[in-house]
């Protein structure tokens, strides 16, 4: 029987030979010398082919993530090459492992510092819900104090569940509306964190 | 072995404190004592000073809670003697609702953080500690999560329930 994974189980044969991955043109219309398209379409596609990710890592998914990041899994190869160690220019903060409540503060300053718009990802079963550690001293999931967009499960997860995960987050960065950031929905979102 | 015998402490310990230190057992070699509070500190200071005996290594404060029992909160001291390889263990239990118990920060400066962790946890309130307040847990949280009537698991989550599981 094979195993029971969710990932890798189709894979693509490498085509390495004289092969340069090229993100794809949006839609627009070209003509002689020209090429006009949405605004939304082509900053999502910068923005998605550029995210500076802020690790978060306090245990062992962020084991898994160094494992995402060196040249095996090569995350560099989503335009993540480059980690933001301060949270005033990253885009995206990955949040892996377990948080206490005592570290939750701490959490939600390294959010507030970070600039619109950004992205947040739970990774791993303890960020995403508290884990095993149904206990006095743990945060039982991160969107208690800050709002999440993509949780990954698993315990600790795959470096291939990270980059599905990383991958969802690059499908909302270049579908999203550049003016999602300023819709009440989203304010009321923040609002509901006690943000701004 | 340790230079001297569990027998030998006991005596010197009874002779010293007559009727006012109860054996509760030698578990793996490791003689147990249960006290007052009121004599706690005369005990470990007398343990500590004594010439032969030098227990000069506090090696934990701790507590214990049996809700079912009438002195419900235990503190425990467990001492070493560096010197002679003997180990100690003592206990007092206090009744729920007057958990105070003096400090021994003034006999050994490494109980301030024993005591404070022993106080975050089982609310024992240790007098004359200089700056008893929570270490481990958020400054705001007002249980006291080792005591058994806290509950063991979060009941605002909400992943857990049984229909998640078909029960």
């Amino acid at each position: 029987m094979a195993r029971p994974v969710r990932f890798n189980i189709h894979p693509i044969q490498a085509d390495t030979k004289d092969n340069i991955s090229l993100a794809n043109m949006p839609e627009g219309y070209t003509g002689e010398g020209f090429f006009a398209t949405n605004l939304n379409n082509v900053v999502g596609l910068a923005r998605k082919n550029s995210l500076w990710p802020l690790p978060f890592a306090t245990s062992c998914c962020g084991i898994e993530f160094m494992a995402t990041m060196v040249s095996h899994y090569d995350l560099a190869r989503f335009g993540a090459e480059r980690l933001s160690f301060s949270p005033r220019q990253a885009d995206l903060l990955m949040v892996m492992g377990t948080i206490s409540k005592k570290m939750g503060p701490v959490l939600r300053q390294v959010y507030l510092q970070m600039a619109e718009p950004r992205w947040v990802m739970a990774v791993g079963a303890c960020a995403s819900s508290g884990g095993i550690f149904d206990t006095y001293s743990v945060l039982q999931g991160i969107d208690e104090v800050i709002p999440v967009d993509v949780y990954v499960p698993g315990c600790p997860p795959r470096p291939e569940a990270i980059i599905d995960g990383f991958m969802a987050i690059q499908k909302l960065v270049q579908t999203e509306t550049l003016r999602r950031r300023s819709e009440p929905q989203y304010q009321k979102l923040l609002a509901s964190y006690g943000i701004q | 072995m340790g230079k001297f015998s569990n027998e030998e402490l006991l005596n010197k310990l009874n002779a010293e404190f007559p009727e006012q230190l109860t054996v509760v057992g030698e578990p793996f070699g490791l003689l147990t004592l249960e006290t007052g509070r009121e004599n706690i500190i005369a005990v470990l200071s007398y343990l500590k000073n004594d010439a032969a005996l030098q227990f000069i290594y506090l090696t934990d404060i701790t507590a214990i809670h049996y809700p079912e029992e009438e002195k419900q909160i235990g503190v425990i001291y467990h001492l070493h003697s560096l010197v002679n390889n003997v180990r100690v263990r003592i206990k007092v239990f206090m009744a729920d609702g007057d958990v105070h118990i003096p400090t021994a920060t003034e006999l050994w400066n490494g109980a301030n953080w024993m005591e404070r962790e022993t106080y975050d946890l089982f609310g024992v309130i240790f007098d004359g500690h200089p700056d008893l307040r929570r270490i481990l847990n958020v400054d705001d949280m007002t249980a006291f999560p080792m005591r058994k009537e806290f509950p063991l698991e979060d009941p605002n989550r909400v992943d857990k329930k049984d229909y998640f599981f078909g029960r």
